[in-house]
């Protein structure tokens, strides 16, 4: 044999073939389908404002999700969003009894989210703790504040102006939120695949210790992506309360299942150290379909629940399952 | 090693003492021997669940399911007692064991044959077990007068002056005590713990043993299930919801380390007996109820802070300057 006839590719896969079969291209697929199951199931799906109204299904959730989606990436995760999200409506709610105005209302969520996320920092970057561990303990602690505050009460009167939020429309179907959920998924997407600051999240995630020793500076990066979790969970704080118009202690009970099945669902290691902003935005549809679809069939919310448990282990086992049957 | 242990202990009895002497200060009788029996007895299911979730956390895993595990358990037996009232008490127990085993080997399987990360799979198998309660159940719930009499009385039956619940805790704290100092499967929770790649050297099956500490934890939140549902004479979807937070601050309040690999059995009773005081203060002292959800937060957060600054190791430093800015 001689040595012209050994071939060297380049790349190990075209382009092309690299986008086929990636992760985000199957889920897209899915996108598809159930897309398609849904408009041949209910004559009612394929409406512009019954679509645009099943966009509020995950525009909250995917807000948080991008962040969430950094955060886990660099290995570490949040599970107090769904609290800060009570704790901030609560801080919204006394506010507004107190006759504050819409743009306050929204300084004062978006600050008490970016609080509650320092007070996650500090805890794990500074005193080095397991993040795992101190948002199961900040988890209650914020929810456990709105309880102290509202008990078994409740928190209305909203100023008008404030419903736009949550309720209001940029222009024909599009929401706000919907807006919004885009805007994000662009400066989000920026961020992680076309700056510094993406390339240190996906140095932490791979080898914190590397990381550190080719000068990024660790826990300053895990610091505010912890800022940035507390900052959008504030921000879908203001989003649902104003949707709501009320503030109970219980608003987003287990909505940080459903933030950490979306950023799974969309291809991020759990474990950290890949995954893509671009996965994450076609979870969130794959899930807002999902739910809207399983909403317009009458399955009641628990058992709803029941399928994105087991969407959650499932997207995880089942690549596992594969290469393992593939092995043998 | 023992030592730190032991002073962690002391500090947690001394706690409790103090607490119990301040609240005695408000309210004379809560020293009373018969009133501090009743808050053990209304910590025994607590204790209980913290003693397998210690087994879960030193193992290097945590189980978030084992309150909807409780809740699917108490759910199943309660149904069962409706449908057939003479099924004896054994034979509800038995099952009531079964089942919660059944699902803590679901954990245990993901964990171990698929190596998905513990918080994940038991997340995911709460709000699944959690689920499964309102499609058996419909939502509807199960009532006193739906219970036939030995079921509701088992648990509250007293022998020797203290109901059976809290014996079945104080069993337990004796067999979790032996278990995890005089036995082989007892020292292999600890070794797969504290260091997983040398437990392979010597032998140790990691994922199996993880396994098992799953079986465990759900074997007794089963059991918990059938007790919490009988004593309490009612089940309802929502039963103990939110309760493995107070479980997991137990562990932690009672030094046991998140880490895997340390903490100790005397350790989580006390640690549960701790937030049992505390829980059983709140109306004596006046303050609402609603304060307990943040009183466990915050004594996560400042017990595994101590923890933390307890058994911080000094690791070499190599760049001293580096590690200071990272």
């Amino acid at each position: 044999m001689s040595v012209t006839d050994r071939h060297i590719p380049d790349r190990l896969t075209t382009p092309a073939a690299r986008v086929l079969k990636s992760w985000e291209t199957l889920l897209l697929a899915v996108a598809v389908a159930i897309f398609i199951v849904n408009s041949l199931a209910s004559p009612y799906f394929l409406n512009a404002w019954n679509l645009s109204d099943a966009t509020f299904n995950f525009t909250e959730k995917a807000m948080i999700a991008f962040a969430m989606a950094l955060l886990i990436i660099a290995g570490e995760i949040d599970l107090s969003v769904a609290s800060i999200i009570a704790l901030a409506s609560t801080a919204m709610g006394a506010a507004a009894q107190v006759g504050a105005g819409p743009a306050v209302l929204v300084l004062i969520g978006l600050g008490v989210g970016l609080a509650c996320g320092a007070f996650n920092a500090v805890l794990v970057t500074v005193m080095g703790l397991p993040s795992i561990v101190v948002t199961i303990g900040t988890m209650s602690l914020f929810r456990g504040i709105s309880y102290i505050v509202l008990g078994d009460t409740a928190y209305g009167g909203y100023p008008p102006g404030f419903e736009y939020f949550g309720q209001g429309y940029v222009f024909w179907v599009f929401s706000f939120e919907f807006v919004l959920f885009a805007v994000l998924a662009v400066i989000y997407g920026v961020l992680l695949h076309k700056t510094n600051f993406g390339r240190a999240v996906y140095a932490i995630g791979n080898n914190a210790t590397g990381a550190m020793f080719s000068g990024i500076r660790v826990q300053r990066v895990k610091f505010i992506l912890f800022l940035l979790t507390g900052l959008m969970s504030g921000l879908a704080a203001v989003c649902l309360t104003s949707r709501l118009g009320s503030t109970r202690p219980s608003i987003g009970l287990g909505m940080e299942l459903e933030v950490v099945t979306m950023v799974v669902l969309g291809g991020v290691n759990i474990l950290g150290g890949s995954g893509s902003i671009p996965g994450v935005v076609i979870a969130a549809f794959v899930m807002g379909l999902v739910t809207f679809g399983l909403g317009l069939l009458n399955v009641p919310g628990i058992v709803m629940s029941i399928f994105i448990g087991l969407l959650l282990i499932g997207v995880i086992a089942l690549p596992r399952l594969w290469s393992m049957a593939r092995g043998k | 090693m023992t030592e730190a242990l032991k002073s962690r202990e002391a500090i947690l009895t001394g706690a409790i003492l103090v607490l119990i002497a301040l609240i005695s200060t408000r309210y004379p009788g809560f020293a009373a021997p018969g009133n501090l029996a009743n808050v053990f007895n209304d910590t025994a299911p607590l204790i209980l669940l913290a003693l397998g979730q210690m087994i879960v956390i030193l193992t290097k895993c945590i189980d978030l399911s084992v309150a909807a595990n409780l809740a699917l358990t108490g759910m199943v037996v309660a149904m069962l007692n409706t449908v057939a009232p003479g099924v004896p008490v054994i034979v509800i127990l038995l099952i009531a064991l079964a089942l919660g085993a059944l699902m803590g080997a679901i954990n245990g399987i993901l964990v171990w044959k698929l190596s998905i990360p513990p918080i994940v799979v038991t997340l995911g198998t709460m709000t699944i077990f959690r689920g499964i309660i309102f499609l058996i159940s419909d939502g509807a719930w199960v009532n006193a007068h739906e219970m036939s009499a030995p079921f509701k009385d088992f648990p509250r039956h007293v022998i020797l002056g203290l109901p059976t619940l809290s014996w079945i805790a104080i069993a337990a704290v004796l067999a979790f005590y032996v278990l995890t100092t005089r036995t082989a499967l007892g020292r292999a929770f600890f070794a797969v713990g504290g260091n997983p790649h040398a437990s392979v050297y010597t032998g140790i099956n990691v994922g199996r043993t993880q396994f098992w500490a799953y079986v465990i934890s759900g074997t007794l939140a089963g059991l918990t299930g059938y007790l919490w549902v009988a004593r309490y004479a009612v089940a309802y979807v929502d039963i103990a919801g939110g309760f493995e937070l107070d479980v997991v601050a137990a562990c932690v309040i009672g030094g046991v380390s998140i880490a895997g690999g340390s903490g100790s059995v005397i350790g989580a009773l006390l640690g549960a007996i701790f937030l049992g005081v505390v829980k059983n203060a709140l109306p004596v002292v006046n303050i609402s109820p609603f304060w307990q959800l943040a009183i466990s937060g915050t004594a996560i957060i400042v017990a595994i802070a101590f923890n933390a600054r307890a058994s911080r190791v000094p690791g070499r430093v190599i760049l001293k300057r580096a590690e200071h800015a990272a």
